[in-house]
């Protein structure tokens, strides 16, 4: 800490006094709003309840770019588009299922069904792009994967586009899951729980999986050093499919979630979700599993809460225009303070 | 020498004869002239948006225009109509792209164009400097007519907003007898000022505006938003957006604790079956402030069975008659200013066909009798109200019947 303080330059005070502002900015403003007394607890409540839901969605496709990054060190950018097929593939099932009635006799052999649909076909989507697009390159410079990572991307959206049009196909409404509970004067939708024990039993499942399997442990392996590891016996190209597929299966889950929230399926919805798990994977701190989940969370429950919480008060108008706005200056705020993001590791030089 | 002479008599001759040969009118224009060749067709062009989650709006359009040309039977003053245009894509860059793509073609006389007031803002300065006519079926921000903002060559058949606006305040006021209102848009042209006419009119009538609220045109969640607006009250939400997100809203608002009695109500951008599909069931009981179809002048019915036995199903949006009655001007006015030469080739001045669409007098369109005003508006601005029933969502149609007219001229 104190070196840090001798090495202090112009521009790291200018960034500290940006961080600054920004904080001041977000209390003052959180002051005003919450003196003002306008909304009641319950609206709160609602908004983070609302945060939590999105958040813990991005946090599951944000765990598919963390796990990538840990083992290759690059950027997936095609994991947008990975997220989106599984949904995509599961409405052409889900549609069949509707019409012949069966959705509403039984919903939740129909959810199941969707989740196992829409896991599949994203594993199947992330393999082959890995095995197409990442492989006969994984020993070029790191910026060639990253272009063929985007060129990957735009290749699955305007497939997806060309082969089933533009128009938006409507998942199926499961009458089942919009039965609400009330705790007092707080209520929540059966959809919001479900959405938050789904997402949170898969991060806690992957968590064990790295941590307790074989497997697991051969992908922290590789995740420490490729070569070493190679040298241990460990087949390193499996352990990547592995990887890629366990990303797929759960951007394939979370791109289910999204749709039983927000009922539309097109070819370009992943990207938003994309850029803001991708953000979420960054903000917890890249390569880390925990991160991913601490940053998806925090980045929903601002987006919910912060044009309200903190632009309402100072009296600026229409601050949900603004909401992707402050979610990014906290990115930035955040990466003021620590640039590794909130649980992640200062990367050691072999691996930056 | 002799050899020489005939060769000279010979040149004298050709040339004489080229000098009789029935040529091109010479026309002079400020803007220049499209010139078209005898066996060349009149190249009209459209600038709509037609894919995507606001496709229908535009090829609703387009179909209108197509409809215009068969009534013409595809030719104009003995010269096939070429009909082709460029996907505007409801946003200001897609429109700015399809304008710089239609301004480099100098075959085109006129654009019917644009769908979403977004993209002629970008794009309109283009296409006014390419020396276009330009006549849009369906922009209807207030500021595209403002005599300071309009670009030159710019005239449009559908109603400019402030009427809009006042008339779905009015229907707010003294129908639904509400007095709290909050207004949703998405920083489009058009949203925004439809929302702003909206709010104006609202209080004008002594209401009370709770919110007005802004959101991006691909926001999925807007129950944060909602919630919002949900602590405030309002009696009814008036959310002037398009298809991808009014229908999200639609769905959500009725999920708010506070808001499940709310009024809904919309515009013309989401008046079309595939907010049905949007929304779900959630679309029922929406209103929906849109040209009145019913006040349409008699020829609109044959217009429908035309659309029918074309396309095979009903119109998509609200402005195919617009499109209709926007292609009708376009081409009645080509027929008045082009000089006609010996040879059968066509003459057009730019500035002639901007003059002689301004001076657009008395048409009679299926909108109504339409007249151009100084500033380029040339709608027969008639506004109503509907309402979503049940059978609409099912059957995936839009209301026949408005359920409110102004009681008098806003």
């Amino acid at each position: 800490m104190r070196q840090r303080f001798a090495r202090l330059e112009l521009t790291d005070i200018f960034i500290y006094i940006v961080g600054a502002s920004i904080l001041a900015l977000v209390v003052i403003g959180t002051i005003a709003t919450l003196s003002q007394g306008k909304y009641s607890s319950r609206a709160w409540f609602d908004l983070v309840m609302f945060g939590v839901t999105l958040g813990s969605i991005y946090a599951l496709i944000a765990l598919g770019y963390t796990l990538v990054y840990g083992i290759l060190r690059m950027i997936n950018f095609a994991h947008s588009e990975v997220f989106m097929s599984g949904p995509y593939v599961a409405y052409f099932f889900a549609d069949a299922l509707g019409k012949a009635g069966f959705v509403d006799k039984n919903p939740a052999i129909t959810i199941l069904l969707i989740f196992i649909v829409a896991m599949l076909s994203s594993m199947l989507v992330a393999m082959l792009v890995e095995r197409v697009a990442y492989r006969p390159i994984r020993h070029a410079p790191r910026l060639v994967p990253l272009i063929t990572a985007i060129g990957a991307s735009f290749f699955l959206q305007y497939t997806f586009f060309r082969l089933f049009g533009a128009n938006i196909k409507v998942f199926p409404e499961i009458d089942a899951l919009s039965t609400s509970f009330t705790f007092g004067e707080f209520k929540l939708t059966f959809l919001q729980i479900f959405v938050v024990v789904v997402a949170s039993l898969m991060m806690l499942g992957l968590h064990q999986f790295v941590q307790r399997t074989r497997v697991g442990k051969a992908m922290r392996a590789v995740a420490a050093d490729r070569e070493t590891a190679a040298l241990m016996g460990i087949n390193v190209d499996n352990i990547i499919v592995t990887t890629f597929a366990l990303g797929g299966a759960l951007a394939g889950a979370a791109g289910v979630l999204y749709v039983l929230v927000f009922n539309q399926v097109t070819a370009f919805m992943g990207f938003v979700p994309g850029i803001k798990a991708f953000t979420a994977a960054v903000l917890g701190g890249i390569g880390n599993i925990p991160g991913a989940m601490v940053g998806g969370l925090f980045l929903g429950v601002i987006e919910s809460l912060g044009p309200t919480l903190f632009l309402d008060g100072l009296g600026i108008p229409a601050p949900y225009q603004l909401k992707d706005a402050i979610a990014f200056t906290l990115l930035v705020l955040i990466l003021i303070f620590r640039p590794a993001g909130i649980l992640g590791e200062v990367l050691t030089e072999k691996k930056a | 020498m002799k050899g020489r002479i005939i060769v000279a008599l010979l040149a004298i001759a050709i040339l004489a004869l080229a000098a009789c040969a029935p040529a091109a009118p010479s026309v002079s224009d400020p803007l220049g002239v499209v010139t078209i060749g005898p066996n060349d067709p009149v190249h009209v062009a459209w600038m709509l948006v037609v894919t995507g989650a606001d496709g229908t709006l535009g090829v609703d359009s387009r179909r209108g225009i197509e409809i215009q040309v068969d009534d013409k039977g595809g030719k104009l003053l003995g010269h096939n109509i070429k009909l082709d245009g460029q996907d505007s894509g409801c946003g200001a860059e897609p429109g700015q792209a399809a304008a710089a793509k239609l301004a480099s073609d100098t075959t085109i006389v006129g654009v019917i164009g644009s769908s979403c007031s977004s993209e002629i803002r970008a794009g309109g300065p283009a296409l006014s400097k390419a020396g276009f006519a330009v006549i849009s079926p369906s922009n209807t921000a207030p500021d595209l007519t403002d005599p300071a903002k309009r670009f030159a060559g710019y005239f449009r058949t559908a109603h400019n907003d402030t009427i809009q606006g006042a008339v779905a305040a009015q229907f707010a006021l003294q129908q639904l007898k509400v007095k709290k209102a909050a207004t949703i848009h998405d920083g489009s042209p058009y949203a925004q000022g439809l929302a702003t006419v909206f709010a104006d009119n609202f209080k004008k009538g002594g209401g009370e505006i709770t919110n007005q609220e802004a959101v991006g045109p691909d926001d999925k969640d807007f129950k944060p938003v909602l919630t919002k607006i949900a602590a405030n009250k309002p009696e009814i939400i008036f959310y002037p957006i398009f298809i991808a997100a009014g229908g999200l809203v639609t769905q959500q608002a009725k999920t708010i604790p506070g808001l499940e009695k709310v009024n809904l109500m919309s515009a013309d951008g989401t008046f079309s079956p595939d907010m049905y599909k949007a929304s779900g069931k959630a679309a029922v009981g929406l209103y929906n402030s849109s040209p009145d179809f019913s006040a349409f002048a008699s020829g609109y019915k044959d217009f429908l069975d035309k659309h029918q036995k074309k396309y095979n199903e009903k119109p998509l949006s609200a402005f195919h008659a617009h499109a209709y009655d926007a292609a009708g001007i376009l081409f009645a006015a080509i027929e008045k200013v082009a000089v006609k030469g010996g040879d059968n080739s066509l003459v057009i001045g730019r500035q002639a066909l901007r003059d002689a669409i301004q001076a657009t007098k008395d048409y009679k369109g299926v909108t109504g009798t339409l007249t151009c005003d100084k500033n380029g508006d040339c709608g027969a601005p008639v506004i109503a109200v509907y309402q979503v029933t049940d059978d609409n969502v099912t059957k995936g149609q839009t209301p026949d019947k408005p359920i409110w007219k102004p009681s008098a001229a806003p």
